[in-house]
């Protein structure tokens, strides 16, 4: 059924590439192109006044650039995922629209009159604000990824979706901007809680979920963000409109969303979401809690099995995503051989940290199959690891934090896989 | 006496925040308001507010606000979560991982059925309720007996299983030290060969959405027909229909309705109002239902009032496991509702 619509797709883009498919150097058309030879409708008559869209969405040609979502994979949509289509986008900037959302008890509307954030536990003044109280502290804006700890997690047992939308999108870049959550606190004030080294806090949200997370007082007072808009504009209802909590380079869940109380603690919780859930179980049983940052990850969105090459021989771009929880992206190698041989690729921009990467091969394809793979380092060292590499240490049963390398199985039509090599 | 009694108030409004290095925003937490919100529980079980439940009132509570999804045994229904059962499966291909098999504290439970169950009805339990449906789920992994009481008093007495099945964190020590240094870039491998195939498995939803999409201007239009043909039905309070949609959020974990809509745990709605029970295709409805379908029972304004009200009381064996609908306003609004997609 799969292979059938991705034909269907392919043959379809193949067809609108029309004559160019194959020449090697510039080639020759052997009648006028009535595109350029004839007027065109738009080149006579009138577009759109500016009244017609006060709030643009994308041209209807690109009505397949959206999120997607994998219906066995969970009891019902609203406590659920989809995913962003990463095959489609280029650049780092992850459009809000079509960025991947996750609900425990759906997205919730919430009115900026009927937020409030709470603070609470030990600290000096327990204080609550309005979201108008926010606006009045100082700002910052930062890009940031944020990336759910389950990306790429059906992939544990073997290569199982056949797009890189669903084994990789569960990710998004935005800009955020915000108040820095460590202003928030020292707002409310932290001498009552003493030794900061072993205190945390526990952040919860305003759903029915109140999905709850503890997170180390280390961290909070690092670089977490009360973030208010994204890409500069209000934050989507479904990424927690009209505030969540971003925290860099960690797994999505502790970015709660609709964030209404912040406590600060002694100790963690141990809430359901960080140990039944987003707790990595290891082949003997025993199972990693805590898990917090997302290691170095890379994946080429294209070629890939959502977007084919559908030019035939000659100048290719191979490009993808890097990026990494500790730090910043500093080097991408692309392999067309399954891991035989590596070229360095460009990044088109310096790694930032904590913020996705952006990289790209140009490249020449002789027409042959490739098996194209993708590995991320970072700036700690750390290098991308093999699916083998992560199983020997993790098994099968992790779930989480699968940030292996991905290898696409490219045919000679251009058409792409997933797949696994040995 | 004062000759700027004003002035004195505003300047004590202003001081009363201003604490060294702070923006002075944002108002004093009032105990109340702290005590609202502040409802986490701890695994020493601070938070916990005093109340117990048993094992007996938990399995009738469970049956009636849990089954439906989490199976009358906690054994979980379709792909809901499995509450029971996975005992010595963590070690093993795709483990089952519940309460009993898989959590370390007890509090956590605790903790999230009071903030976070019924699914669509949340924070409506009662602190005896939240004991009895916890009791109940121990017991349903062979944890307790039938006579097992849980309360404030006795909760940090009680620990699960897999307490000390978890580590902090280590992948700094057991991967980061391995995958770090110069990686090879020639001859890393003497041979590459495609192991697996995700082609094979056939999972991948199919890209229909963008098709849908793509039409739209054709939906468009259809739904300008059916507006000129409107005056025919009967006319809906929009209003009322916009209400009952808020309404409509409790039910929303079980029924779907609009164009998507499918079967889930209950029988899709569209079309039910004024229609014959129990004829959504498909859908496997409870013998108490079918009886009173073949019985002749029409979903008519009376009868869905007399349902809504006390699932369980009108139809004895039921499997909607809904409590009913509290607020005389919210009869009207959901039937208005339900009308407007039986159009």
């Amino acid at each position: 059924m799969t292979n059938k619509t991705s034909r269907r797709a392919f043959l379809a883009k193949g067809l609108a590439a029309g004559a160019t498919v194959g020449v090697a150097g510039t080639a020759n058309a052997a009648t006028p192109d009535p595109l350029i030879t004839e007027v065109q409708p738009w080149a006579s008559g009138l577009g759109d006044g500016v009244d017609v869209s006060p709030y643009g969405l994308p041209i209807s040609h690109e009505a397949d650039v959206i999120r997607r979502n994998v219906e066995w994979l969970t009891a019902d949509t609203i406590s659920s995922i989809n995913f962003t289509p990463i095959h489609a986008l280029d650049g780092t900037i992850t459009p809000q629209g079509c960025a991947f959302e996750r609900h425990h008890s759906g997205a919730i509307e919430l009115t900026k009159d009927d937020y409030r954030l709470m603070i609470n536990g030990l600290v000096d003044r327990p204080l609550v604000f309005s979201y108008a109280d926010l606006e009045r502290f100082p700002r910052e804006n930062h890009v940031y990824f944020c990336e759910c700890a389950a990306n790429t997690g059906m992939e544990w047992a073997g290569a199982q979706l056949n797009g890189v939308q669903f084994t990789h999108g569960m990710i998004h870049n935005m800009e955020y901007t915000g108040v820095s959550l460590r202003t928030i606190l020292e707002e409310a004030g932290l001498d009552a809680a003493g030794d900061l080294k072993d205190k945390w806090v526990y952040v919860e949200g305003a759903d029915a979920s109140s999905n709850g997370r503890s997170i180390p007082m280390e961290k909070a007072l690092d670089d977490c963000i009360i973030a208010f808009k994204a890409n500069g504009e209000a934050l989507r209802k479904e990424h927690g409109y009209p505030v969540r909590l971003v925290v860099p380079g960690w797994e999505g869940n502790l970015w709660v969303k609709w964030i209404r109380r912040i406590e600060v603690m002694d100790g963690p919780v141990e809430s359901r979401e960080e140990t039944s859930k987003y707790t990595d179980t290891l082949e003997n049983g025993t199972s990693r809690k805590w898990t917090w940052a997302m290691d170095a990850k890379s994946v080429v969105t294209s070629p890939s099995p959502q977007s084919p090459i559908t030019h035939g021989k000659g100048p290719l771009v191979i490009t993808g995503l890097a990026w990494t929880g500790r730090g910043a992206i500093t080097r991408v190698d692309v392999s067309k051989d399954g891991g035989k041989s590596w070229e360095t690729a460009r990044l088109a921009k310096p790694g930032e940290k904590m913020a996705m990467t952006r990289f790209y091969l140009d490249t020449t394809w002789d027409g042959e199959e490739m098996m194209l793979q993708s590995r991320a380092i970072d700036e700690t060292g750390y290098v991308q690891p093999t699916k083998t590499q992560l199983r020997e240490v993790r098994g099968l049963n992790s779930i989480y934090h699968n940030n292996c390398i991905q290898t696409w199985l490219v045919n000679s039509n251009g058409e792409a896989e997933n797949v696994e090599v040995s | 006496m004062l000759k700027f009694p004003n002035l004195l108030i505003a300047l004590a409004v202003v001081a009363s925040p201003s604490f060294a290095d702070t923006y002075g925003l944002g108002r004093v937490a009032l105990p109340e308001e702290i005590a609202a919100w502040n409802k986490d529980v701890r695994p020493d079980g601070t938070g916990l507010p005093v109340g117990s439940g048993d094992v007996l009132a938990g399995e009738e509570i469970f049956s009636e606000k849990c089954g439906a999804c989490h199976g009358d045994f906690a054994e979980g229904v379709g792909n809901w979560p499995k509450l029971a059962g996975g005992t010595d499966t963590l070690d093993r291909d795709d483990p089952l991982k519940t309460v009993g098999s898989y959590w370390p504290y007890l509090s956590t439970t605790w903790d999230y059925v009071n903030r976070s169950m019924p699914f669509g009805d949340a924070q409506s339990l009662s602190p005896d309720e939240v004991y009895s449906i916890v009791a109940y789920i121990i017991y349903s992994n062979d944890l307790v007996d039938e006579d097992f009481v849980l309360s404030n008093e006795t909760f940090a007495d009680f620990e699960l299983p897999n307490k000390d099945g978890f580590i902090i964190d280590d992948r700094l020590d057991t991967e980061h030290i391995k995958w770090v240094g110069e990686p090879c870039m020639e001859n890393c491998k003497a041979d590459v060969k495609v192991t697996m195939r995700a082609l094979v498995l056939d999972v991948t939803p199919e890209e229909d959405a963008a098709k849908a999409v793509a039409s739209e201007p054709a939906a468009v239009e259809e739904t300008v027909v059916v507006e000129e043909v409107e005056p025919v039905l009967a006319a809906l309070d929009e209003e009322l229909v916009a209400k009952g949609a808020k309404v409509f959020k409790k039910c929303k974990a079980c029924h779907k309705v609009g164009d998507k809509a499918k079967n889930g745990t209950g029988p899709m709605l569209n079309g039910i109002f004024d229609a014959p029970a129990g004829q959504v295709e498909k859908f496997k409805y409870s013998k108490a239902l079918k009886t009173a379908a073949e019985g002749g029972l029409v979903w008519d304004d009376a009868s869905l009032r007399a349902f809504l009200k006390k699932p369980k009381a009108f139809m004895k064996g039921t499997k909607m496991s809904f409590s009913g609908l509290k607020k005389d306003k919210d009869f009207d609004a959901i039937i208005e509702f339900l009308k407007s997609n039986s159009q």
